[in-house]
This record gives structure tokens, C-alpha cells and sequence, in this order.
């Protein structure tokens, strides 16, 4: 089989399969491109390193990433990204046709009232995971301490404030740069 | 609603502003979401924002690129969803091909200067996420009764146990316990209400 067509059905599949977003979706990746030998498993961790330095969800990234590095040409890039976002592109616009075209239903309006709790709980684990010594540091180390004032200040910015996010994340980036 | 002629040309834009800014994943694109798409554009409320949310954590596939899609899709249907994905992925992809093409893993890994700056972004992003559960909790009008669901809800994610921390598990129990809800008691109260 062609690298092109594996690459196609491995980020098909990771595309298809990966729920919930972001790190959750990492050991997917793993899986699929570590098996195929495209890149071994210090490549990965770099590939996360990136991934946590330039912006755009990972499993963009990793697309990209690996689609160029296992082919050495941009049209591997181009296949791997458009497999990964295609076939969940369609699934959810046609979810999203299908419910706003029965919106007025009652299954749609009981499980929406159910769900909306439930988002607010999945958005608030995802805060929770990320409080992590990766984010933060060791426990009680400087490093830790400033983190945290960091996080503090941005919530207050963002929560109070009329400032934009985008000029947060700025801002936290230039007082990582003078603090750490 | 302000929708001038350009409409796509401004959902490409916002969203590709917003893929230029997330670090970290979906979850970290709601505050900046929210306050482009519902607070400037004034392009959704609230609460649709929070449905939509819901519709796109339920699908396979990237979170953010869902997130554009639902949006992209409300605002101007299939073409909307087009630009707004679109957008959402240009910015990390011209980025990271960037980096394979012209620079190795190690150079941007142990570059002193973007390790200094996103020690500090890291921090700011989980505040960006903490945000949003305090403002959608309040479009979702959650109560001293209801608070119990999203507080078991993260807390059982963040456990890390098996089956029980799978996010995919409180989508599909979210979506059966609301209906019942509805149908046995929101209806009946409603009936008994006339």
C-alpha cells in the first residue's frame, strides 16, 4: 500500500475515533503513526513539544506534521489534515442540520436539557486536568508560585474585565518571558 | 444581526484569529469564541452557544474544528461552516509546515526564549477554560440543585478511572436523563400548569 493511502487511513481513522478533544486524542495518534514506523516514539514526544508551542488543535498538528515529514512533500501534509477533518466535518454538519431542523422536537429539546449541564461539567474537567506540573510546576517551587499568580490574573482579565483573551495570552507570554 | 455582504470573509477572519490563538486545544478556544462570536459579532446568545457547544463535543473529530463547523453552519449554513473550518485550520497548518519544511524539532524545543513565553501562556490558557465554566454554567442556568451534575460530571472525568472518565459517557446520559426529565416532569408540570 502507498504511504499516501496509509496515511489517509490512519488519520481517518484517528479522526473518526477520537472524541473529546485535544490531549485526548494523543494516544490515537501514537498508536497509528508509531506503529507505522513514520516516526518513533522520541519524534512524538517532540511532536507534542511543537504542539504545545505553535497554536491549533494537535491533531492538526500532528497531521501536518507527520503527513510532511512521512512523505517529504506538503501534498502529504495537505492528505493527512484534510483525512483527519473531513469525515468529522460532515458527521457534524449534518448533526447540526439535523437538530436544528427538529429543534422544535421533544427528544431534542429533553436531551439539550440534559446536555447543557453536562457541558459545563466536560468544560470545567478540561480546566481541571490541565492543572497539572506540566502547566504549573512542581508544587510550592517558584516556578509554581508565579504560574499560578499567571493563571489568577489571566481569569481576572478575561472574567472582570473587557479585555480580548487573545491580548491575554499575549501578555501571560511577555511575563513568562521576563518571570521564568 | 450586523451581517454585511462580506459575511464569509468575516467568519473566515474571526475564526482564523481564533485557530491563531488556541493553544491547547478546543476547550481553550471558548473564551475567545465567546467573546468574538457572542459578545462583538453578536452573532449567537448564550445559550445557543452553549447547544451548539454540546453538538460539537458529541462528534468525532477535532473539538475546535467542530466547534467552527456548528458555528460556520448556524450563522450561514454549509458555506459558513466551510470558511469558519477553514479558517480554524490554516493557521497551525502554514505554521507547522513551516516548521518541518525549514526547522528541526530541537530547535524549536529547547529555544530558550519560546520555552520562557510559554511557561507563561500554559497558565493563561487553563484560566481561559476555567472562564467559560462560570459563564456557560450561567446560560445554562445552573442551581443550588443542579450544580450536582457538572460537579459529578468533572469530577468523575477527572478521576481518571476506567469507563467512568470517559467524556462520551456523560454526552449520551446527558442527552437520555434530560429527555426523561422533560417528558415526565418539565410537560406534565406544564400541563398541570393550564
Amino acid at each position: 500500500m502507498s504511504i499516501y493511502l496509509k496515511l489517509i487511513w490512519a488519520y481517518l481513522k484517528i479522526g473518526l475515533f477520537g472524541f473529546g478533544g485535544g490531549y485526548a486524542m494523543l494516544s490515537l495518534v501514537q498508536s497509528e503513526v508509531v506503529k507505522n514506523g513514520w516516526i518513533t516514539n522520541q519524534m512524538f514526544t517532540d511532536i507534542v513539544a511543537i504542539s504545545q508551542m505553535t497554536p491549533g488543535p494537535i491533531g492538526i498538528n500532528s497531521a501536518t506534521y507527520i503527513g510532511y515529514v512521512s512523505t517529504g512533500n506538503v501534498l502529504g501534509s495537505i492528505i493527512a489534515t484534510l483525512a483527519v477533518v473531513l469525515p468529522p466535518y460532515l458527521l457534524t454538519l449534518y448533526a447540526s442540520h439535523y437538530i436544528s431542523r427538529h429543534s422544535d422536537s421533544t427528544i431534542i429539546k429533553g436531551a439539550f436539557m440534559g446536555l447543557r449541564p453536562v457541558v459545563v461539567g466536560l468544560i470545567a474537567s478540561a480546566a481541571l486536568l490541565l492543572m497539572n506540573k506540566e502547566n504549573f510546576g512542581i508544587a510550592g517551587s517558584s516556578e509554581n508560585l508565579i504560574s499560578i499568580a499567571l493563571c489568577v490574573a489571566s481569569f481576572c482579565m478575561v472574567y472582570f474585565t473587557k479585555i480580548h483573551p487573545i491580548f491575554v495570552i499575549i501578555l501571560a507570554g511577555i511575563a513568562g518571558f521576563f518571570l521564568f | 444581526m450586523s451581517l454585511t455582504k462580506n459575511i464569509y470573509l468575516q467568519l473566515w477572519l474571526t475564526f482564523m484569529k481564533i485557530g491563531a490563538f488556541t493553544f491547547g486545544g478546543g476547550w481553550a478556544m471558548i473564551s475567545i469564541i465567546e467573546r468574538e462570536i457572542v459578545d462583538n459579532h453578536k452573532w449567537i446568545e448564550k445559550d445557543e452557544f452553549l447547544d451548539l457547544l454540546a453538538i460539537a463535543q458529541a462528534m468525532p473529530g477535532i473539538l475546535a474544528v467542530n466547534i467552527a463547523v456548528v458555528i460556520g453552519d448556524r450563522l450561514k449554513g454549509i458555506k459558513g461552516s466551510m470558511a469558519a473550518a477553514i479558517g480554524t485550520i490554516l493557521p497551525s497548518f502554514v505554521i507547522i509546515l513551516a516548521i518541518a519544511i525549514f526547522l528541526t524539532p530541537d530547535t524549536i524545543k529547547n529555544n530558550e526564549v519560546l520555552t520562557r513565553i510559554f511557561k507563561g501562556i500554559r497558565p493563561a490558557v487553563v484560566a481561559l477554560i476555567i472562564a467559560p465554566v462560570i459563564t456557560t454554567a450561567r446560560a445554562a442556568k445552573i442551581n443550588w440543585k443542579t450544580i450536582i451534575i457538572p460537579i459529578t460530571v468533572a469530577g468523575l472525568i477527572y478521576s481518571g478511572l476506567p469507563v467512568v472518565s470517559n467524556p462520551i459517557l456523560y454526552i449520551i446520559l446527558g442527552g437520555i436523563g434530560g429527555y426523561i426529565y422533560y417528558t415526565h416532569v418539565t410537560l406534565k408540570q406544564r400541563k398541570e400548569g393550564e
